[in-house]
């Protein structure tokens, strides 16, 4: 099968690679890119450990063909930090205690992060909803929903 | 190792609540987990799976497969060079590859390496099996029957009566008194049957290992496991490998909760990587991991309980049948000790029933068999204080296990926390806070035994002062930082100055796997251990260098400091002053510890549960939840909540979702999480904790495990909140909107 030839933006950075047509974006990530901080936990789009941005928008990176990175801009966790500065996200995270085993915690993250962009100020229950396509099997999800309100509140703070 | 080891004591580390030090990897993607790495050369690995549940295999053909372009190595059983004398390896060994027959739908029959995913996914396509599909049987009360299809003939064991089939692998005792004589004491006797399906442990991360193994035997697995001394021991016995040519490498793991505690993919990787010479990756997909890992048993289970109407328990009968798919498992043993150990009874006798039947294997699942011994028995007192229109907690208070109470399971309770829990609900807002129209509260308790085991710990203390920890437990949640922060308390040092890490086999003496709410008071006693003893050899550095006898010096504050005015006069050293000179006072100084480590202390949970039933759809919404748990002394407080919030959740879904659904051809039906629904955000409210703190005898601080005792009760809040808001008693898992909507209409 000939390879296709894909020009993306990666976390900023210009990205040229080549893939297969049945090539997933995730597979393009982890597997060519070296981008492993994006998770499969199921390939089917319902577990969001694979969650990242295409053009500002919130997908499942298994369910995007790496062809269809075409001329796009990728966010992935990769890309929150700046530096050695971490996201707010990120750092309310870590003082929530908001992660156990942590394999869930790219894809909340990425996930989080939109619904901020979208939503400065969410509810608990619209944060509840926002990521009920993120599944979290260690916390039950207490910490975590913490964390992104918390984090919501400091950005709001020093925006 | 004594059973007074706990002194009262404070704390300037233990009960803080540090950032976790694998923090930031793990909130940047930096953090490596099983399927984060690769090896050059590396090959896929994929496994051809039975899609009948119960077959002979006749043949298996794989020579077209072996010729594609692509392909390095075909495997099948035949290939696997011994066959292990041991049953129990045996069985793991016919778990990861078929021998004569498939066991289940998902049962691995051959394996192929190959240089792309493609490839293998090609060469998997063209190997052909000829099954003989045999007749399956999925239930357990099905598979006690004589006519029942037998999966393994000639396993039954000492105790297993003539007149159940050959699938009875075990049945167990347990108790004391006459149960006949105490339901005669009793002004109410109820007996109810319940079942509950079988759930997945739903760990994120798929399983996952990358595999290389040479002609001379000497190998290297990476892999996510909860134990890889475990996991190289398997390998080895499997393959016949000295387990010394075989290092394990633990990746970070991506949840296990008992279902990383044995091997699924490993033997097969090294044998793989061994014929074809190159490293290969395996990695299951979700459904392989709903097919082909370890889910919990399925259990149909018989509670008798005789209660006085001022709520005394006089008699208890429990008769618990656990399904534990294809080979060996004690989860009916399990539960039938578990059930009925939160409470002191005069008259009581359990009876565990361990069966085979055509599903994967069951593995441990966070307090395995006692979730669903805990929901009968739980809903039955319930209904017992309903009917006797007595509070559900005083029955509970009145009956608890205190210190010194003979355990309906045989052993006598030291200190434990079951009555501190109860008393803490009782007394706490959510007990007496209004419901409103459709709600219902539940309330419940459970036990776990909790458990020790092999332990080794290193401890370097290096020349800048900083100290260096080695542990062969891998962090399922927050145990690096525990350790550190275990070592910093005894050193007398910060926190950040003790860096943990988990090490491969090659670096420590053998350590269990993660299992048995084990790390924390274990590991954690381990690591106090080999602090006490870096201090020593401390000690005797500063003793020598100030020229008096070590007995006349002390550690105080992270530093050596002559004892009493005989002592002589000398400045404190510190850790740092005592490391820096370490070279000319003899070599560098570390502490270790190894160690069997018994006196776990025994766990006991009471939840508070609050639902509400929609009677138009029968959707049961959790609108409140409350988790109350001994905790011994909680080290790192935000992750013993965690896991109590954890636990909880996983119950919440076992009790309302989550269930193996079979078809009548014996495959599962939902392999996959959007069938397989576990909870998600929107489907809860916060997860309140309170952690009672009732020292654990046993461990220097106090420490008892937290990890699976809260997984126990949720089952049972759950639905005693759900009968008592439908007005119903419910006595089948999964509360599914339909089974709900069936009970309502039956009213």
């Amino acid at each position: 099968m000939s390879q296709i030839h894909v020009k993306t933006i990666i976390n900023g950075d210009a990205s040229e690679f080549l893939c297969a047509a049945d090539e997933t974006l995730l597979d393009v990530l982890r597997d060519r890119l070296d981008l492993t901080g994006s998770k499969e936990g199921c390939a089917s789009g319902d577990c969001g450990a694979c969650s990242v941005t295409m053009d500002g928008r919130l997908v499942c990176a298994c369910l995007v063909l790496g062809a269809e990175a075409d001329g796009t801009e990728i966010t992935t966790i990769e890309g929150m930090a700046t530096g050695e500065n971490l996201h707010p996200l990120q750092q309310a995270f870590l003082d929530h205690a908001a992660l156990q085993c942590g394999i869930c915690t790219p894809g909340f993250l990425v996930a989080a992060k939109s619904l901020l962009e979208r939503n400065p100020d969410p509810t608990e229950e619209e944060t509840r909803y926002w990521l009920a396509g993120n599944l979290c099997r260690c916390t039950g999800y207490d910490k975590i929903v913490r964390a992104v309100l918390d984090a919501a509140k400091i950005m709001r703070e020093t925006a | 190792m004594p059973k007074d080891e706990f002194t009262p004591r404070t704390f300037s580390v233990v009960g803080t609540r540090p950032l976790r030090p694998d923090g930031i990897d793990k909130v940047t993607g930096r953090a490596r987990y099983g399927a984060d790495i690769s090896a050059p050369g590396m090959l896929t690995g994929m496994v051809l799976r039975s899609p009948h549940a119960h077959a002979r295999i006749c043949s298996i053909d794989t020579s077209v497969a072996a010729a594609m372009p692509g392909v390095k190595a075909v495997i099948t059983r035949a290939d696997f060079p011994v066959h292990p004398e041991n049953n129990g390896t045996a069985d793991v060994l016919d778990n990861c590859m078929a021998d004569k027959k498939a066991l289940y739908d998902g049962h691995a029959v051959a394996a192929v390496a190959a240089s792309s995913r493609r490839a293998a996914l090609d060469a998997l396509a063209t190997i052909k099996v000829v099954y003989e599909v045999l007749p399956h049987v999925l239930d357990v009360d099905e598979a006690m029957k004589l006519d029942a299809p037998i999966l393994h003939k000639g396993r039954k064991q000492e105790g297993v009566p003539a007149d159940v089939s050959d699938n009875v692998l075990t049945r167990t005792e347990y108790g004391h008194g006459d149960p006949e004589i105490g339901f005669q004491m009793a002004d109410l006797v109820i007996e109810r049957q319940f079942k509950t399906a079988a759930t997945h442990q739903g760990y994120i991360e798929p399983h996952s290992c990358l595999a290389t193994l040479g002609s001379d035997g000497q190998g290297d697995l990476w892999v996510c496991t909860q134990g890889h001394y475990m996991a190289r021991n398997t390998c080895a016995e499997i393959l016949g490998l000295d387990s010394g040519c075989l290092r394990v490498t633990p990746s970070e793991i991506g949840g296990g909760f008992g279902g990383k505690t044995t091997v699924f993919l490993e033997p097969t990787a090294l044998l793989l990587s061994q014929k074809s010479g190159r490293p290969v990756k395996m990695t299951m997909t979700r459904e392989e991991v709903f097919r082909a890992s370890g889910p919990t048993a399925s259990t149909s289970i018989d509670i008798k309980i005789g209660m006085t109407k001022d709520g005394t328990i006089t008699a208890a009968k429990g008769d618990y049948r656990y399904q534990n798919g294809a080979y060996e498992a004690m989860n009916g043993t399990l539960g039938a000790m578990t059930g009925f150990a939160p409470y002191d009874l005069d008259h009581v006798n359990t009876v565990g029933w361990d069966v085979v039947t055509n599903r994967p294997k069951a593995a441990a699942y966070r307090a395995p068999g006692a979730p669903m011994a805990a929901f009968a028995v739980e809903s039955v007192i319930d209904e017992l204080a309903y009917k006797l229109g007595l509070d559900p907690i005083e029955v509970r208070l009145k009956n608890a296990a205190r210190e010194g109470t003979k355990s309906a399971y045989g052993p006598t309770y030291p200190a434990i926390g079951l009555e501190a829990t109860l008393k803490a609900a009782k007394s706490h807002p959510h007990w007496s806070a209004p419901l409103g129209e459709n709600q219902g509260r539940g309330v419940a308790c459970g036990f776990w035994f909790n458990f020790g085991g092999d332990t080794c710990v290193s401890l370097m203390v290096n020349p800048d002062g900083t100290v260096s920890l080695s542990e062969g437990n891998p962090d399922i949640g927050g145990s690096r930082a525990a350790m550190s922060m275990m070592a910093a308390e005894e050193l007398g040092i910060p926190m950040e100055r003790v860096r943990t890490i988990i090490a491969d086999t090659a670096a420590l003496g053998q350590n269990e796997v993660t299992d048995g709410s084990r790390v924390t008071f274990a590991v954690g006693l381990a690591t106090i251990k080999a602090a006490r003893h870096a201090i020593q050899i401390m000690v005797e550095r500063a003793a020598m260098t100030w020229g008096i006898d070590p007995e006349a010096v002390e550690w105080v504050d992270g530093a050596a400091q002559p004892a009493g005015p005989n002592a002589g006069k000398h400045p404190p050293m510190s850790l740092a002053e005592i490391a820096a000179i370490a070279s000319n006072t003899g070599g560098p100084i570390s502490g270790h510890f190894e160690v069997n480590a018994e006196g776990a202390g025994v766990s006991f949970g009471t939840h508070i549960a609050d639902t509400e039933v929609d009677p138009e759809t029968g959707a049961v919404k959790i609108i409140r939840y409350t988790v109350f748990q001994d905790a011994g002394k909680a080290v790192h407080p935000s992750f013993v909540e965690g896991q109590l919030q954890g636990g909880a959740v996983q119950g919440i879904g076992w009790a309302l979702n989550e269930e193996y659904i079979y078809g009548k051809d014996g495959t599962l039906q939902n392999a996959g999480f959007l069938d397989y629904r576990i909870p998600v955000a929107s489907d809860l409210p916060m997860i309140d904790t309170a952690i009672l703190e009732i020292p654990n005898p046993g461990h220097p601080y106090g420490v008892r495990g937290v990890g699976e005792t809260g997984i126990v009760p949720p089952l049972a809040a759950v639905a005693n909140s759900v009968s008592r808001a439908a007005g119903v008693r419910m006595t089948s898992l999964p509360m599914s909107p339909p089974k709900v909507l069936a009970a309502l209409k039956k009213m």
